[in-house]
């Protein structure tokens, strides 16, 4: 069972990683000057990074338990607690959250020249709200959280974002709010059955009846699905990304699509184990089809953005498909693709912020050639590629390694199919590639291509660090993610007792 | 002769806060004769001092409950809380209508006046313990808002909407004395402690009581603004000065469910059973119609107007919930709704300049840009609004919902929260229109400090509120346990 350690460190880390970004935000309303505003926003992501630091140093990777715990009462009438605590599975989310706000912040510096000051304050509540995600272990905490980052989302993609901003902010917000109210219906449910507590470790232990679990899953998933986005959610990715500055990409990408895993992991999971049984085949038939689904139509975008956005679709299917083979190989790998598809796909909409900038154009027709006038961008973007491609030696190969492990265990023929997606993926990308970078200048635009400077390098530079760091010592993050895994996926098999409807997924499990 | 008038002083103790503000509105009529048409906002802040006054007694009054005058007038945390939450619509009506009543051009002494009578009679509402008080306290608020909706006397659409409301009042008036009949005919009493007691040993199935319940939900719905009685409100909302329609969307409202709460949650609980389906069924259908209709709307007021029809039918959710919670749900969201709505209005009224009306959800175009605080407020507002945190409407919605899945009602808090999704998209136009269009001219807000304090009030108890609503919450849920 799992167990709240509380904070050993002397001062409340998980709040401080909460707080620091809206105290940036509320310092930042007071500045008018925009340079101001950028450093200012600047040092206050970098301070919340450096207090990453002793978040992960602190970090005792051979508990399952939630560590840095802290809890007081909030809304004692309803019970509601202000807890918060992380474990193997979200304390690399909130890392990751700290690192590509920076970066987001970094590549926003020239690219963002109106209401500077309000773009940087919106991004520091997005922040805390994605930290406030990761850390609460209130069900009612969370989901404050979970909406409150709607405003500052929708705000960037709607006040930042392109040509069709309005439509793109409009669908997202729409989506994901149809979703997550489900979930609050679903929320107050859980809340009620299991005698009136919203506390996240004392849920996981309560047996709900089987039919409430189908029920209640099916709401969680209304929220989570979305989210991912799973096949066929997902139409509202690739208008958002599309529209989106570079900054809200990455974000985009990096974080908020991973909460909707996370979301499974954290709650759909442990809570409902036998529904998770029940409906795990259906959710493998959609993984799989979004892996292809979004593969091909990667194919045949002719924007940039939205072909990477394409390709997170089929690469969120490799999570879900990890997620649900139910043992521990694929959940770690699913856990840890989250994190790769996090990096390299934030690098690479980081490389499309970077060259857009210059061209103004996201067409890739329009590119072509550009090894010869940028040299450093050709070789980030190589790198990023190969990443997202799960290259070995990349940390994409590691993830979509174990996953189709754990997948092949559950049912082989799931594991064949996405590897094709694999295969596609590689088509998609090197072609993306070659028509980008390689060949002759066709557009004469490009003749005065400058290349990534400083700042955009240091920028890139910690992604192109971690895809090779995860890629040859998958061990240090393995490590971090093993306990709390092994002990999810021990708890929901020891949990699920089979019925009659469930009878059937269980014994494809225990079969193989 | 001196004792007995002490006597006398001393046996209206329990109607202070109301004698007070009558005072007040009576003085403010005198005081009207020797005041410049350039002052009189002085007459304003002497209606808001009685309004402090008034809320002072009603606090120091809440230790001293029990029923008066022959059990027509209650005093219990119940109306307590209510009359507090009148205070506070009142006083934010009062505060944002004084720069706008001199854009008008009707700055007159008896608009602070009715406002202040309108108020005693919601505080009437709230205390009643009988029948024939509650009509009166109804028909003291109605009146004084008849006036005000047509106060600007020149303007077409204020004398349509002054008329409009009058002859639907009069008419729901008139069919709520006809319920009220029927009570009085069946239980030969108009107290409602004997009504209740009366109806614990009564044979339910009687036709005539299921009739009196129908009328008195049908003239409460007309004045909360529920479907199909909201007929009225679109064109009344528009039509009346702005000022007003801010005040008509929150005090009437708000008393309107005080009187919803005290007949159902009380006097008629015996009938529950029969209640719950048809609060339930005006529920849903409240919902639908408003969200949907706001949808369409391109005048400010007139989303607005649907946008309260919609916050009406989340309230009646709670109100068919029932149970303590389902009682102090709609308690805490018809105050967090009369607060954020204020607000709204505030914004709303600051576009009202001479020679421009500002009423136009495009005139709102670029606020972003040219009038930074007053967008982020409106941001505020129209987030409170559709319910998302970490703001106050979160916090009414959650308890609403919360208590209709504790009633076992998931499928309306389902419905519920899937309508709410759809006020989302009306919402966030007012701010995509805010920050995501140019602006249209070069323009400056309608400022005073008067609406200053106003906006500063209302937005911080929707954060507050929203971020820690322990003090509230707790309040509302106990004044509940007084009628229950």
């Amino acid at each position: 069972m799992l167990e709240l350690i509380p904070n050993q460190l002397g001062f409340p880390l998980l709040s401080l990683l909460i707080f620091v970004p809206v105290i940036g935000a509320v310092v930042l309303l007071t500045v008018r000057d925009a340079r101001a505003a950028r450093w200012l926003a600047l040092v206050f992501s970098v301070v919340e990074l450096g207090l990453c630091a002793p978040l992960l140093a602190n970090f005792d990777s051979s508990l399952a338990h939630m560590q840095f715990g802290e809890s007081m009462p909030w809304i004692s009438a309803w019970n509601i607690h202000y807890k918060l605590g992380v474990d193997g599975i979200s304390v690399l989310f909130v890392a990751l959250t700290a690192l590509l706000t920076v970066i987001s912040i970094m590549v926003s510096w020239t690219a963002i020249t109106d209401r500077v000051r309000e773009f940087m304050v919106a991004l520091l509540f997005l922040e805390a709200g994605m930290v406030g995600v990761f850390a609460s272990l209130d069900l009612f905490l969370f989901y404050i959280f979970w909406e409150a980052m709607l405003i500052p989302m929708y705000l960037l993609i709607g006040v930042w974002g392109g040509p069709n901003r309005l439509y793109a902010a409009v669908k997202f917000f729409l989506y994901t709010l149809v979703g997550s109210v489900l979930m609050l219906v679903a929320i107050l449910a859980v809340y009620f059955t299991a005698g009136g507590t919203f506390d996240v470790l004392s849920l996981m232990n309560h047996k709900f009846g089987h039919t409430f679990q189908l029920w209640a899953f099916a709401a969680f998933f209304a929220a989570f699905a979305v989210k991912v986005p799973m096949f066929p959610f997902h139409t509202w990715l690739p208008d958002a990304h599309v529209e989106a500055p570079t900054a809200g990409s990455i974000i985009l990408a990096g974080i908020l699509i991973k909460m909707g895993a996370y979301g499974f992991l954290r709650f759909s999971l442990p809570f409902f184990p036998d529904a998770t049984m029940t409906y795990t085949p259906a959710i493998m038939v959609l993984s799989v089809i979004a892996i292809i689904y979004g593969a091909y139509m990667a194919f045949a975008q002719t924007d940039f953005k939205k072909l990477i956005a394409y390709s997170s679709v089929s690469h969120m299917g490799f999570v879900t498909l990890g997620i649900f083979s139910m043992n521990s190989q694929g959940l770690e790998g699913g856990i840890l693709q989250m994190i790769n598809h996090g990096v390299s796909t934030g690098a690479l909409f980081l490389g499309v912020g970077v060259i857009y900038e210059r061209t103004h154009t996201r067409v890739i027709a329009d590119y072509g050639g550009l090894a010869s006038k940028v040299p450093v961008y050709a070789a980030f973007l190589m790198i990023i590629t190969l990443s997202s491609i799960g290259l070995p030696g990349t940390n994409g190969f590691i993830g979509e390694f174990a996953i189709l492990l754990g997948a092949f265990q559950f049912k082989a023929i799931y594991a064949v199919i996405a590897s094709f997606g694999i295969i596609l993926g590689a088509g998609y990308m090197l072609w993306l590639y070659q028509r980008i970078i390689f060949g002759t200048i066709t557009n004469p635009h490009n003749e005065h291509l400058k290349d990534m400077n400083l700042r955009e390098i240091v920028a890139a530079l910690p992604l192109v660090i971690l895809v090779f760091y995860v890629g040859l010592y998958p061990n240090a993050a393995f490590q971090v993610i093993h306990a709390s895994a092994d002990n999810l996926i021990k708890h929901v098999h020891a949990k699920a007792q089979v019925l009659p409807a469930a009878a059937q997924a269980v014994s494809t499990l225990v079969g193989n | 002769m001196a004792t007995s008038l002490q006597a006398f002083i001393g046996q209206l103790l329990p109607l202070y806060p109301e004698l007070v503000l009558i005072t007040i509105a009576c003085t403010v009529l005198l005081l009207d004769f020797f005041v410049d048409r350039q002052n009189k906002a002085i007459l304003g802040w002497y209606s808001l001092i009685g309004i402090a006054i008034a809320a002072s007694m009603t606090i120091k009054l809440i230790g001293l409950g029990g029923s008066f005058f022959g059990g027509t007038f209650l005093l219990d945390p119940f109306s307590a809380y209510f009359k507090l939450a009148f205070y506070v619509a009142c006083g934010l009506g009062i505060l944002i209508s004084m720069k706008y009543l001199d854009i008008e051009d009707i700055h007159r002494g008896e608009y602070y006046a009715l406002m202040l009578f309108a108020t005693s009679g919601m505080m009437l509402m709230a205390s009643a313990g009988d029948l024939i008080t509650l009509y009166l306290g109804l028909e003291l608020m109605a009146l004084s808002i008849y006036i005000l909706a047509g106060f600007m006397r020149g303007d077409s659409r204020s004398n349509e909407a002054g008329i409009k409301y009058l002859l639907l009042g009069a008419f729901s008036s008139g069919i709520m004395l006809y319920g009220m009949s029927l009570l009085y005919g069946v239980s030969g009493t108009t107290n409602l402690n004997g009504i209740l007691a009366f109806l614990r040993g009564a044979d339910l199935a009687n036709p005539v009581l299921f009739l009196a319940m129908v009328m008195l939900i049908v003239s409460f719905g007309f004045k909360v603004a529920a479907v199909p009685f909201h007929m009225w409100v679109p064109d009344v909302y528009e039509g009346a000065p702005t000022s007003v329609t801010a005040f008509m969307s929150a005090g009437p409202k708000v008393a309107g469910f005080a009187v919803l709460l005290r007949i159902f949650a009380h006097t008629l609980l015996p009938l529950q059973d029969h209640a719950t389906v048809i609060l339930a069924g005006m529920a849903v259908l409240t919902m639908a119609v408003g969200n949907i209709m706001a949808i369409a709307q391109t005048n400010i007021k007139r989303m607005l107007a649907y946008s309260s029809i919609a916050h009406a039918g989340y309230a009646l959710v709670g109100l068919a919930a029932g149970g303590p919670d389902g009682a102090a749900s709609v308690m805490l969201y018809v105050l967090i709704y009369a607060v954020m709505n204020m607000g709204a209005f505030g914004v709303v009224i600051m576009l009202r300049r001479s020679g421009a009306r500002g009423e136009e959800i495009t005139d709102f175009s670029g606020l972003g840009k040219t009038n930074k605080a007053a967008a982020f407020l409106m941001l505020i507002f129209m987030f409170s609004l559709t319910g998302i945190p970490p703001m106050a409407g979160f916090i009414g919605k959650f308890y609403i919902f919360k208590s209709a899945v504790q009633a076992g009602m998931v499928w309306l808090a389902v419905v519920g929260v899937l309508f709410s999704s759809i006020s989302a998209y009306f919402y966030l136009r007012v701010i995509m229109v805010m920050y995501m269009y140019e602006p249209k001219e070069e323009f400056s807000l309608v400022q005073s400090p008067a609406l200053a304090l106003a906006l500063a009030i209302s937005v911080t108890a929707v954060i507050v509120i929203g971020v820690y609503p322990s003090g509230v919450l707790e309040f509302a849920r106990a004044s509940i346990i007084g009628i229950l």
